[in-house]
């Protein structure tokens, strides 16, 4: 058996990479649901177009990786535009189960249309050769892209943080969220507002899409396949919370690793169990407005 | 009189001439097509209608005047409950003479009794579970059963791979357990001592296997065993096996070969040289058969398009049908039907194979295949071949399989 000080540092670190990749794919939905309040299903589908984008980038025209997401990222936040201007808009004040009825629409169109357009099989995606392959720290054999992960779900908490806690944009964002009609009668730009959250929560969408694509694989099914993930971090960490989302993400990524670790028969259920135990206890989440 | 009589014989001897005549030419026999259409699993759907659609255009001459008619249905999610609904129609509706595809084993289960209830013939071109065929009198396979590719890699691992311990980790459904057993009876039954059987989720979840991979690396096996669906979830096995550094710590990396899908292996990139397979089908195979039908896909599918293991199956499936087809000349009896079928032989791009008259089985050859690499490309090597292996599930009577 290996020394118990190494089991441990695996279990945390590749928990916390696994919880962190539940993060990457997740935070554009903490913002088009958790800030916006939409209950938006076809995050995913933004998710997904920005794997796509990328493969394509990466894959067709010889892009390095980095800044193919960066572009892949920009292109969706960009093209998400219309959707809110001709769909999601109509909705802001909809029930929820209109919301979800439009938003599942979109789904299943853009299932559809990436299986036209890419074919139904995984699509692949060669990574720069420094993410790829194995790198050791304190005499351990990682993973260097779950390493890059882990690096660049610190940077993207901060970075949103400071956007939506720190700036002037972000503080109107919260205002209009909260009390759309005060703000407006405040002069703010309420629409234009909610049509740039929106494409910053799409762009993000696309970015999680195109950093999962090596770990989730990428297929026109990912929208519908990886739902139930999306949904599960944003409702434990609390609608309307970027650090619930995040410290939800974490807390499931390592009690289901160690789970599967240690107990493997218990397989895919540790990841549910943890939910409806932290939904129990906190049912708005663990930091929700309740 | 006479006049009228000449002229009545005249048109009657015309009518019947008429009628007769269309009796000579074409019967085009139905055959129902379910496979996967839609949805994550669409793809495997695709590859087997395109095997089977190509030896159509093929060898059409094959069974003229006759024809061949699919009918194809979607059996979306692989429970089994859609594909029933499916047959239930072809049957009843389109009324086919005949059934073919079933890329899951619950799809193949569920359909069963309906094949044997209406006395279709039904030609299973995928799902592995090796008790299948004991389903139905009217059920032939023409693809493998689990067992054919676990249980010779089991003594493989034991004899040839000299691995004294071992470990499996395989995706938690039913083929994943059968390749488990199939496996352990092969080694254990020949010296080898298992130290962990590792379920590693089910099919839908993340393909995320370092929790698993880490436990297994932690009890140091000298081979490790590993049953996934292909696709993504065989790329990550590689990752993962690599990431963790399982190679410099000693542990083996073996499968059966349905982690090496031909349409994947380039996917896998070079982590995956030097993993050892048990399959029956490689694209690289060498041989006249395989160079002919691989010449023939890229024509058709284009030339960065490969057929795979699943391909194989459909294309030797659509020949079965069409060998049916010639011998009773286009008029499907069922039991006549399963009488041609048995003892079917057939120069496959996978080496010969044959129907076994007592199982209604494939028997075939599996190749122990080596990933190597050719060029910038990844290809495959056969290092080992066991001939004409029957599925050792029935032969072993394993539980369900002798019954």
């Amino acid at each position: 058996m290996a020394h118990i000080a190494d089991v441990t540092f695996n279990l945390l670190f590749d928990g916390l990479a696994y919880g962190m990749i539940l993060f990457i794919i997740s935070v554009g939905l903490s913002v088009t649901m958790g800030l916006m309040g939409f209950v938006n299903l076809a995050h995913g589908a933004f998710a997904m177009a920005g794997g796509f984008v990328t493969v394509t980038l990466v894959g067709k025209l010889g892009m390095p990786f980095l800044p193919a997401l960066l572009l892949a990222s920009v292109v969706v936040g960009a093209a998400s535009v219309p959707f809110e201007r001709l769909l999601y808009r109509r909705l802001y004040k909809a029930g929820e189960l209109d919301q979800v009825l439009m938003s599942v629409g979109l789904v299943l169109i853009a299932g559809a249309a990436f299986t036209f357009v890419y074919g139904p099989a995984p699509q692949a995606l060669k990574l720069p050769a420094a993410l790829d392959g194995p790198v050791t720290v304190f005499g351990q054999s990682l993973s260097a892209y779950r390493l890059f992960m882990v690096a660049v779900g610190f940077l993207l908490i901060a970075a949103l943080w400071f956007a939506f806690e720190r700036t002037g944009v972000g503080a109107r964002v919260r205002a209009a969220v909260d009390n759309r009609r005060m703000a407006q009668s405040l002069g703010i730009d309420v629409d234009l507002l909610f049509t740039l959250t929106f494409a910053l929560g799409s762009g993000l969408a696309a970015l999680g899409g195109g950093l999962a694509v090596d770990i989730t694989g990428l297929t026109p099914a990912f929208a519908v396949q990886y739902l139930v993930f999306f949904l599960i971090v944003v409702a434990v960490g609390g609608l309307g919370s970027l650090k619930g989302a995040f410290v939800a993400a974490l807390l499931l990524g390592i009690i289901d690793n160690a789970g599967k670790y240690l107990y493997p028969e218990g397989g895919g259920y540790f990841i549910y169990a943890a939910t409806m135990l932290l939904l129990l206890l906190r049912p708005a989440g663990l930091y929700g407005r309740g | 009189m006479t006049y009228k009589a000449l002229l009545l014989g005249a048109a009657l001897g015309l009518a019947s001439a008429a009628v007769t005549a269309p009796f000579a030419a074409a019967d085009t026999v139905k055959v129902g097509v379910v496979l996967t259409y839609s949805g994550v699993n669409a793809e495997y759907g695709d590859q087997i209608t395109r095997a089977m659609e190509l030896y159509q255009k093929l060898h059409a001459a094959d069974i003229a005047p006759n024809k061949v008619e699919f009918i194809k249905r979607d059996s979306k999610a692989p429970n089994g409950a859609a594909a029933k609904t499916e047959v239930q129609e072809l049957i009843t509706q389109d009324k086919v003479n005949m059934l073919a595809g079933f890329v899951f084993s619950p799809d193949a289960i569920a359909s069963a009794p309906l094949a044997t209830e209406a006395k279709i013939p039904m030609i299973v071109l995928n799902a592995g579970t090796a008790w299948i065929t004991n389903l139905s009198p009217y059920i032939a396979r023409t693809s493998f059963s689990m067992w054919q590719s676990g249980y010779p890699m089991g003594i493989y691992a034991a004899k040839e791979l000299k691995c004294k311990t071992a470990a499996v980790g395989y995706t938690d459904y039913p083929p994943g357990k059968d390749s488990l057993e199939a496996f352990k009876r092969g080694y254990v039954g020949n010296g080898g001592q298992m130290v962990d059987e590792v379920p590693m989720g089910n099919p839908a979840q993340v393909p995320d296997f370092t929790p698993f991979f880490q436990r297994v690396k932690d009890k140091k096996p000298d081979c490790f065993y590993v049953f996934v669906p292909a696709g993504v979830h065989a790329t990550a096995v590689v990752k993962t096996y690599n990431d963790l550094g399982m190679r410099k710590a000693g542990v083996k990396l073996i499968g059966p070969g349905d982690i090496i899908q031909d349409t994947k292996l380039q996917q896998m990139g070079d982590n995956a040289v030097g993993l050892l397979t048990m399959g029956n089908y490689a694209a690289d195979f060498k041989n006249p058969a395989n160079v002919a039908f691989v010449k023939a896909w890229k024509e058709a599918y284009g030339k960065d398009s490969t057929p795979d293991f699943m391909a194989v199956a459909g294309w030797d499936g659509t020949a079965a049908i069409f060998h049916v087809v010639k011998v009773l000349n286009g008029k499907i009896d069922p039991d006549k039907a399963m009488a041609a079928l048995k003892g079917w032989k057939f120069n496959s791009p996978r080496g010969p194979i044959m129907i076994d008259p007592d199982t209604r089985d494939v028997v075939q050859n599996e190749y122990v295949e080596k990933v190597i690499k050719v060029g910038d490309k990844l290809g495959v090597e056969v290092v080992h071949t066991t001939t004409a292996v029957k599925d050792p599930c029935k032969e072993l009577k394993v539980d369900k399989c002798g019954q």
